[in-house]
Formats: structure tokens, C-alpha cells, sequence
């Protein structure tokens, strides 16, 4: 366990950022958000950022080829940007749960190569929750807020940042900085631990549970009736997909640059009328049935495909972002009776 | 706090449910918070009893949703409706995009709706409850204690600037009648005009920079009513999930405030939804300005049947020169 003090958190922020580039959380007008560190910026007190970390690794938009023209030969171009290590600092567990979630799709056969090329540049330096909200259940899904998983788990109190390094990826950032560190006591972390344990008990959510929901329930819940009034106010906006750390569904598309062309990839929502659209046209025609695709994929068809592992990690983007206020745990209440 | 309780509009309900005026309900359904309210129909009183509420956090406007809801509903639907709200509602009769005939709408007042981003803000993250009271807010917080705010400090902006309290449409009204205001809602827009272009357009570029293209302010929009919007169109050549660069995020924007100039009733329930926080009302409020400036004074939904500004040739319309030299301001 190593440890500086936060004042001289500025200082391992220039020295990580001397070597790669380095992301932290700032705050802007419109909330948290990771930047690319330049000297004198400061790390945002918040608990979260407003867009997940998944961002890192599945951008919104990333351009996958392009196709050069000439005469009658077409030249096929990676269009791939990183190449160089980089370091996410101050991720949260729940965050880095999810790159869990997303490994499981992206990185099982047939691996995707653009992921997978981003994951394997990424140095996550995750920071254990010290002041959760009301909106937080990551508890539900196992999630230890404290412990948080990464190349490299930190703890910050009052007035200093503890580290710990997790793999060989973390060990080489810690000895970049190993200059402006010392050693930090177990003990001290702990005691952060228990404080922060102490208010997920008093958490409004605290007692949530998915026990009802999981592989194998799909005839359960399908065609439960509740699917009408929990939909009926959705006004299929993308919001909910946009900002949570799991969803991965993505749309791919061709650009006419008018002398080649650029096929890029986006984020997809399966709130949108024309998501998974094809040449018969749309197989699920109201909202309430795009509604249910994306609770039963959470709750039910991933963890069926994934030894029971849900595809929520209790962040609570949706329930605060939410246009009408409608997310995962009004559904999971009603689906599954009170808990 | 709210004047009108949530039991005398549950009380209204019950009345026109029981004596066959209505058969469903448009209201605001609690949530797992004080804050986190849903718009939800209603089709029984025991459905009322249970869930619906008015308090400080029921800013949803329904006027949209009847467009829909009219559609599908055999009876009558009674909908509650805020003063700003009624504007969207007529606007909407003026497009002819729903049946008034289906619809029983009660005015009820309203004192302005708070905005829980400001609370936190205010009071510290983890809200436990919120209590509205006479005196203002009590917040409970997991970190703070209970923390006492002024409601006046944390209303939604579109509430702070509230341009009436008069119910434009209605059967029947709750409470008293209010008046039209004379808000301040065009200060931030004279800031904005005073900046030099590179400035504003520096402004611009960093609020629409967040933008994550989730089409929140379009789809809760009541003058954004298109069946298929030429975004989700594949045929129309600029259908698009994902902005490829900044420029064309603002493209979005103003395509959207251009399409509903004129329509735009100010009600703010794009700036109230979007994630990001981008203050896109801006962009409508300074198309009503110029055509107050240009034109005379306009409300759009003020009432039905008015003709727009711009859809509405005079020979002494101004000329379009004269109206970029007259928009830029004070700065031109």
C-alpha cells in the first residue's frame, strides 16, 4: 500500500502525465466528465461522471475503415487512433465492473479487435467509493464500492490518496511515481472502508436484490402486463443506453466523404424506432416491446449467456438522467414484487 | 410549495371518473423518491389513491403525451394543466395533432416546480427526502443533516423566469385565475447577443461540445410532433446516431430550434430533461425575442388558430437584411 497526500496529487498527475496520456474526472456545466489531464487541471469531487467510463473503450463514434478510391483500386485503411498506453484515473468500482460486462461480448469469439485494442492500452486506476448516494445500488449485483477492482485500487480520506496495485500494468504507472509516495498504512484504509460501509446500509436501495430475475425466466416476465403501464410515458429517447456503463449495442454505417468513403460505428439504443431495423422492417413495432428488450436483456438474456452475470452494475446514471424518471429498479420492483 | 393538494385534484379525478366525464386520468405517479415522479395514466380511483401526486417535482408537461393518448383512449381523458403547459396544449390544437374533443383539461396553478440537479447542488449528493413546505424545502441528506432551502433558489430556470400564470385552455379551473408576467427571461439571451461572435460562438461550442445525442430534447419537445423526424429518417441522407464531429452536433440544434420557430411555446422541457445540462432553451428564446423585435410581440399557443409571424406575409415585414443587422443586437 502506497500512499500521497492530496496536495501532492497535482504533482503525480504531471509525472503519469509526462510519460501517457492520463484522463481524470473534472467538472464541468453540465457534471463530471474524464479529461484528458493538462498541468492545473483539478479532480472532481464528484461521486460519478455523467457518461461512463465505457467511453474509453467503446467511444460513441469511432471510425473503423476507410476506402480510398483510385481509378479502379479500392485501398483499405485502418483507421485505428490509439496506439499508446493510457491511464483512466478515478473510475469507480461499479465502472469497472462493467468493462467486465463488456469483455464478455466484445472480447469472446469473434473478438472484436477495436475493443479489445483499446482494453488492452487501458490503465485503470479505480477509486473506491467514499460518499454514495441514493441512487446507488451496485450492492444489488455484488459489487463492493470499497474494494473497487482495476490496476490499481485507491482509497482517499480526508487528506490523502492510498494505492494499490492489482497487476504488472499498475506496478509499472506506481513506479513512475514511486518518487512522490510512501508507504501508507493498511489499517488507515480500513477504517475508510467500514465509514463508507456503515452509510450503504442507510442507502434507500440498500435492500435491493435481482434474486427474482436471472437465465431461464424469459416465459416469467415476457408477457407480464406491467410491461404496459412501466413503458407507457418512455418517450424513446436514447438516454438510459447513452449514459450506462453496459449497454453496447452499436450501429454500423458507411460516410460518403464525397472521395471515399469512412464506415464508422456509433452507439445504437434499442429505445429508437429504427434499432435493428433490416429488410422486412422493424421486429418490435411499439415502444412498450423495445421497452421490455432492454430490462429483459439486463436481467434476464445476459446473464443467461453469461454464467448469471447481470448486465446492471447499480450506477444510477438512469435513475438520475432519466427524462420521465423511469429506470431499472421501478422495473425491477414491479416485475418482482417489492424487495 | 404547491397551493393546490394533491387530494383536492384527486378529489376533481374521483368527481369526473364517478360521473362518467372521463374515463382515464393523465397525472404525475410517485416514485422511489420524493423527486423522481413519472407521468403515468390513471383509470381508476383506487389507481389515484395509490400513486398520483403533485408536489414540487411534477414539471412534465402532458400536452404531448395526448397526441398519443388521445389516439388510443375510448372516453374522455382528463389531463391536469400547469399555466405554462396550456400553451403547448393550444399550439398543438392550432397543428390539429390531436382531438380537443377527447380530451378534459383542469387548469390547476402552480408555483413553480424546483429542480432536484439544483437542490443537490445546494444541499449535498444523497438526498434522502425532500419535504415542501410552507417556509420552503426541507432536505434530508446522507452527508449535510437536514439542510433548509429556499424555493425560490432552486426552481427549474424556465420557473425562475416564469412567463405566466394564466391558464390560456381549460374546461374547468382550480384556484385562481393568475396573469400574464413580465419576466426576465430574455436577460440571458441580451448576455449572450452582447458577446462578440467569437465569444457566443465559443459558448456555444462548449455547452453543445456535451452533447451525447440522445434526442431527449426532441422527443419530449411538444412542437417536435413530426411522425418520423427527418434524423431517424434513413431516406432523407442526414439521418444520423452519432454526431461525426462537433459541428455537425450544432447542425442538430439548430436545425431543431429553426423547425420549431414560431411554435416554440418556451416551455422548457428540453433544457429540463437534457443529461448534459445544455441550456438549449437559449436557442428558442432568442428566435421569440427577434420575432417580438421584428414583428411585435408573438406568444405561440397563446391562443388557437394564430398564425405565426412567419407564416403570415405582410408587406411590412421586415426585410431580411435589416433583420440580421437588428438580431445581432447591441453588438452590431
Amino acid at each position: 500500500m502506497r500512499k500521497c497526500s492530496l496536495s501532492n496529487l497535482s504533482a503525480v498527475f504531471d509525472k503519469i502525465s509526462e510519460n501517457l496520456a492520463l484522463y481524470i474526472p473534472v467538472d464541468t456545466n453540465g457534471g463530471a466528465k474524464f479529461e484528458k489531464y493538462e498541468s492545473g487541471m483539478v479532480m472532481s469531487e464528484a461521486l460519478n461522471t455523467v457518461r461512463s467510463a465505457k467511453d474509453f473503450f467503446f467511444p460513441q463514434i469511432e471510425d473503423v475503415a476507410a476506402f480510398k478510391v483510385e481509378g479502379k483500386n479500392i485501398e483499405v485503411v485502418d483507421t485505428r487512433v490509439i496506439k499508446d498506453d493510457f491511464v483512466i484515473f478515478g473510475a469507480r468500482a461499479c465502472d469497472v465492473k462493467a468493462f467486465e460486462v463488456l469483455d464478455n461480448v466484445f472480447l469472446s469469439d469473434p473478438v472484436d479487435s477495436y475493443y479489445a485494442n483499446r482494453r488492452e492500452h487501458g490503465i485503470i486506476f479505480a477509486l473506491s467509493c467514499s460518499k454514495p448516494v441514493e441512487t446507488c445500488f451496485c450492492n444489488a449485483f455484488g459489487i463492493d464500492c470499497t474494494e473497487p477492482k482495476g490496476d490499481v485500487s485507491m482509497w482517499k480520506t480526508e487528506s490523502e490518496m492510498y494505492f494499490k496495485a492489482n497487476s504488472e500494468k499498475g506496478e509499472k504507472i506506481l513506479a513512475l511515481v514511486a518518487d512522490l509516495l510512501t508507504d501508507g498504512e493498511e489499517k488507515v484504509v480500513e477504517s475508510e472502508k467500514a465509514k463508507t460501509k456503515e452509510v450503504l446500509k442507510k442507502l434507500p436501495l440498500s435492500n435491493l436484490s435481482p434474486d427474482k430475475f436471472g437465465g431461464g425466466k424469459t416465459k416469467e416476465y415476457f408477457d407480464d402486463p406491467a410491461w404496459k403501464s412501466l413503458s407507457e410515458s418512455c418517450l424513446g429517447c436514447g438516454t438510459c443506453t447513452f449514459v450506462c456503463p453496459t449497454c453496447q449495442c452499436y450501429d454500423v454505417k458507411d460516410f460518403n466523404t464525397g472521395h471515399g468513403v469512412v464506415r464508422f460505428r456509433c452507439w445504437d439504443s434499442c429505445m429508437y424506432s429504427d434499432f435493428t431495423k433490416m429488410a422486412h422492417g422493424n421486429p418490435r413495432l411499439t415502444q412498450l416491446e423495445r421497452f421490455r428488450q432492454r430490462f429483459m436483456h439486463k436481467l434476464v438474456y445476459y446473464p443467461e449467456n453469461n454464467n448469471g452475470l447481470f448486465m446492471c452494475v447499480g450506477c444510477g446514471r438512469c435513475l438520475a438522467k432519466c427524462p420521465i424518471s423511469m429506470n431499472i429498479v421501478k422495473v425491477m420492483k414491479t416485475l418482482g414484487g417489492k424487495n | 410549495m404547491q397551493k393546490i393538494s394533491r387530494e383536492t385534484l384527486i378529489e376533481k379525478a374521483k368527481e369526473l371518473l364517478q360521473n362518467g366525464t372521463v374515463s382515464s386520468v393523465l397525472g404525475w405517479k410517485a416514485g422511489e423518491f420524493s423527486y423522481d415522479v413519472t407521468p403515468a395514466t390513471f383509470n381508476s380511483v383506487e389507481e389515484l389513491e395509490k400513486d398520483f401526486v403533485y408536489n414540487d417535482f411534477c414539471g412534465a408537461n402532458f400536452s404531448k403525451y395526448l397526441v398519443k393518448a388521445t389516439i388510443k383512449a375510448e372516453g374522455k381523458i382528463l389531463v391536469f394543466l400547469k399555466p405554462c403547459d396550456t400553451y403547448s396544449f393550444n399550439q398543438l390544437l392550432t397543428e390539429h395533432r390531436f382531438n380537443r374533443e377527447k380530451v378534459y383539461v383542469v387548469g390547476i396553478p402552480c408555483e413553480g416546480m424546483v429542480d432536484v440537479e439544483a437542490i443537490r447542488k445546494a444541499a449535498g449528493e444523497g438526498i434522502v427526502s425532500v419535504e415542501c413546505t410552507n417556509d420552503g424545502l426541507v432536505v434530508d441528506t446522507l452527508y449535510n443533516g437536514k439542510v433548509k432551502l429556499a424555493e425560490q433558489d432552486v426552481l427549474l430556470e424556465r420557473c425562475k423566469v416564469c412567463k405566466s400564470k394564466k391558464h390560456v385552455a381549460y374546461d374547468e379551473l382550480l384556484g385562481d385565475e393568475g396573469e400574464v408576467i413580465e419576466s426576465k427571461r430574455f436577460d440571458e439571451v441580451e448576455r449572450l447577443e452582447k458577446m462578440t461572435p467569437d465569444e457566443r460562438f465559443a459558448f456555444w461550442q462548449r455547452e453543445l461540445s456535451r452533447c451525447i445525442r440522445c434526442n431527449a430534447c426532441r422527443d419530449i419537445c411538444p412542437a417536435c410532433t413530426c411522425e418520423q423526424c427527418v434524423f431517424n429518417n434513413p431516406k432523407s441522407g442526414v439521418e444520423n446516431k452519432a454526431a461525426a464531429n462537433s459541428f455537425e452536433e450544432k447542425m442538430f440544434h439548430i436545425i431543431r430550434a429553426f423547425h420549431v420557430v414560431g411554435r416554440c411555446t418556451d416551455c422548457g422541457e428540453c433544457s429540463r430533461v437534457c443529461p448534459q445540462n445544455i441550456p438549449l432553451h437559449l436557442l428558442n428564446r432568442k428566435f421569440i425575442k427577434d420575432i417580438d423585435n421584428f414583428y411585435g410581440e408573438y406568444q405561440a399557443g397563446a391562443e388557437v388558430g394564430s398564425r405565426a409571424p412567419l407564416v403570415n406575409y405582410t408587406t411590412d415585414d421586415i426585410e431580411a437584411s435589416d433583420a440580421v443587422r437588428k438580431g445581432d443586437g447591441e453588438n452590431a
